[in-house]
């Protein structure tokens, strides 16, 4: 009886923290394989074969790469763009961590911190979830200049080890939450946000957007 | 609200649904005045554009009242505006080149995946048509929600009536790109396949662009004859050999450039075109290529060739030969609607282009169901159809 409520448990835990690496962004890991190829000039997460699960993806955005990179910078502004984001804090009074929760089945959440690596100015931001996290997950995000008047290139790699490896994989997917996937859109949304100042939505009614229904149903499912 | 919503192959209903909202701060509500059914929408209609949804509202081509506005929109309430189909945020990188139709922000984030499979890059969101654009709510309906309605909406000076301006949100600029992406020239013969709204719109402004001959293709009579009215040459093509008679028709060369306004669903009784009838029927998805190969061959080495018909995945057959070994310049897509309507309603006010005579119906909203059937069934005659939100229903 225990063992099948263990079970049970452990596939919820596999789930949410699937979904925490989905929400793509959060955090997330190593710099392994992120660039180059042998032989040729492709970022290494275009390769064919790759040796674990780095995703990476680039959109251009007319605007600089101080105003991208200072808006990124303060973790909080990202909410509303993250999908599956519920909220970003620092860890503490003069902390330089941040505690991002994170939608989880069930209506429930969790939690992920996540350290600063690298930064500077205009050009990178690295983090990584700190020593004892139930997600192990490095980022970063870095802006070079575009050509000409076309703003800034902006490239998001993230590696991920998945949580209880090969089913947390599959529980990701499952849920529709692959890091790839969260990722390519995460960025679209940035972009939509940086260049519109609002991120598109064909719904008709305000309670038919993605984010009333994500919050509608997380409702319902801890009610 | 009433609204024309999608069922299925060839079942469109008036359906109430709620009215639309101010979403985001660039929106406008707009009460439609008029609005109407577009050859586009037939193939939405016949089940060749995939990822419809029951329920969802169809209608791209309209105009009407500013009724609410969201704190980021320029619109006055009680402006009369006619809305482009696309939907462009004028911020993007395709935008500020005038690309509009290829805006990288009006399609939803999550909606992008299925048409960069396709294309290998996203749509652009674009009114009632279908997820792959985004699935917006389009605008056969009383009310429409506008996103970014500071970039699209053109006002209209209350002494335009609507049917003189309303083809602005598409077909009118759609048939003047057409003919621009021919790169026409003094001397050019150019050959029209198609002479829908779109076909005839690509006719007249062909001949304002200075094309010494515009010959006209369709099997319509009723049609042929609105072309032969703009002043274009016409050959039927149940009745005449089309490569044979464009050839002696263009002095043994071939003709300059050719418009292909007629897209994914050709007709005719041709082998390659009843192949793909069958394709589509059961389902490939094979686009029906039939004017576009035509097209390929009549037009003459080192010629142009303009595809403002729609297509929407792959097709067989394709003449690759005639593609490469000619030498053609080829230009396509969805038009970019917001560059051409400032100087088209400019040349509607001061007389230059008429847009209301092919308009043969106009119904009352209620009756949209009869209109697509009609546009669909009754091409000869049903040329172009009008609905009327405000107008009273007739039986
Ligand atoms: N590029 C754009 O932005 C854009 C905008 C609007 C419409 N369109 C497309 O343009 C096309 C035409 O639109 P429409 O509203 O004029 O449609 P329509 O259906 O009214 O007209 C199509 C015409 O083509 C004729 N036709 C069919 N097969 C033919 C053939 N083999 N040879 C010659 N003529 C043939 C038909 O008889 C008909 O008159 C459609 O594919 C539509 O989707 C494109
Ligand atoms: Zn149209
Ligand atoms: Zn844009």
């Amino acid at each position: 009886m225990a063992g099948q409520d263990d079970g049970v448990a452990t596939l919820g835990k596999a789930a949410a923290i699937g979904l925490a690496v989905g929400a793509a962004a959060i955090g997330f890991l190593a710099t392994r394989r992120d660039t180059g190829n042998d032989g040729d000039d492709a970022p290494g997460y275009a390769a064919r074969r790759t040796a674990d699960d780095v995703t990476g993806r680039t959109v251009t955005i007319r605007k600089d790469r101080q105003e991208l990179y200072s808006f990124w910078r303060n973790f909080g502004n990202l909410v509303p763009i993250m999908e599956n984001v519920t909220a970003i804090r620092t860890a503490g009074p003069g902390s330089d961590r941040s505690v991002w929760t994170i939608r989880a089945p069930g209506g429930r959440t969790v939690d992920v911190e996540t350290e600063v690596t690298e930064d500077r100015a205009g050009e990178i931001i690295a983090w990584k979830s700190v020593e004892g996290s139930e997600i192990t997950t490095e980022g970063r995000v870095t802006f070079a200049d575009a050509p000409g008047d076309r703003g800034t290139r902006v490239t998001l790699v993230i590696d991920y080890a998945p949580p209880m490896g090969e089913l947390g994989r599959v529980v990701a997917k499952l849920a529709r939450r692959e890091p790839a996937v969260q990722a390519r859109h995460d960025l679209k949304r940035f972009k939509m946000h940086m260049e519109t100042g609002e991120i598109a939505t064909s719904a008709r009614r305000r309670d038919q957007t993605r984010a009333a229904q994500m919050d509608d149903a997380a409702k319902k499912e801890t009610a | 609200m009433r609204a024309l919503t999608w069922h299925g192959t060839h079942d469109v209903r008036v359906d109430s649904v709620p009215d639309p909202e101010i979403v985001n701060p660039r929106d406008a509500i707009i009460k439609v005045t008029s609005t109407a059914i577009c050859g586009s929408d037939l193939h939405l209609y016949d089940g060749v554009i995939p990822s419809l949804q029951p329920g969802d509202i169809l209608g791209h081509e309209f105009m009407g009242e500013v009724v609410e506005t969201g704190s980021g929109s320029n619109l006055k309430k009680g402006s009369r505006v006619v809305i482009p189909f696309t939907i462009s945020c004028g911020g993007c990188f395709h935008c500020k080149v005038q690309q509009y139709s290829a805006c990288e922000n009006s399609n939803p984030a999550e909606k992008q995946d299925m048409s960069a499979a396709l294309y290998g890059q996203p749509m652009a969101g674009l009114f009632g048509y279908s997820h792959l654009t985004g699935g917006y709510s389009g605008g056969q309906a009383e009310y429409v929600r506008v996103p970014f309605s500071d970039v699209g909406p053109v006002v209209i000076p209350d002494h335009l009536e609507d049917e003189k301006v309303l083809f602005l949100s598409d077909i009118l600029p759609t048939g003047w790109m057409a003919a621009e992406n021919a790169d026409i020239q003094p001397d050019d013969t150019v050959a029209v396949w198609g002479c829908g709204p779109v076909g005839l719109f690509a006719i007249q402004s062909a001949i304002l662009m200075g094309a010494s001959k515009v010959i006209a293709i369709d099997h319509y009579p009723h049609r042929l004859e609105l072309a032969k009215k703009l002043g274009a040459e016409v050959i039927n093509f149940r009745e005449t050999h089309v490569q044979d008679a464009l050839m002696e028709m263009s002095g043994g060369i071939g003709v300059d450039a050719v418009i292909d306004a007629v897209g994914m669903e050709a007709h005719g009784f041709a082998f390659d075109n009843m192949l793909e009838v069958v394709k589509q029927k059961v389902g490939i998805g094979a686009d029906r290529a039939h004017a576009l190969r035509m097209a390929l061959m009549a037009v003459r080495f080192g010629g142009k060739v303009s595809i403002p018909g729609v297509y929407g995945g792959m097709t067989d057959k394709f003449p690759t030969g005639a593609l490469m070994e000619k030498g053609l310049q080829v230009r396509s897509g969805q038009t970019h609607v917001q560059k051409y309507t400032a100087k088209l309603l400019e040349m509607i006010e001061q007389g230059k282009i008429d847009t209301t005579f092919l308009i043969s119906h106009r119904l009352p909203l209620e009756e949209a169901p009869r209109g697509y059937k009609n546009f669909k069934e009754e091409q000869n005659t049903w040329t172009k159809v009008i609905l009327k939100p405000g107008m009273a229903a007739t039986a």
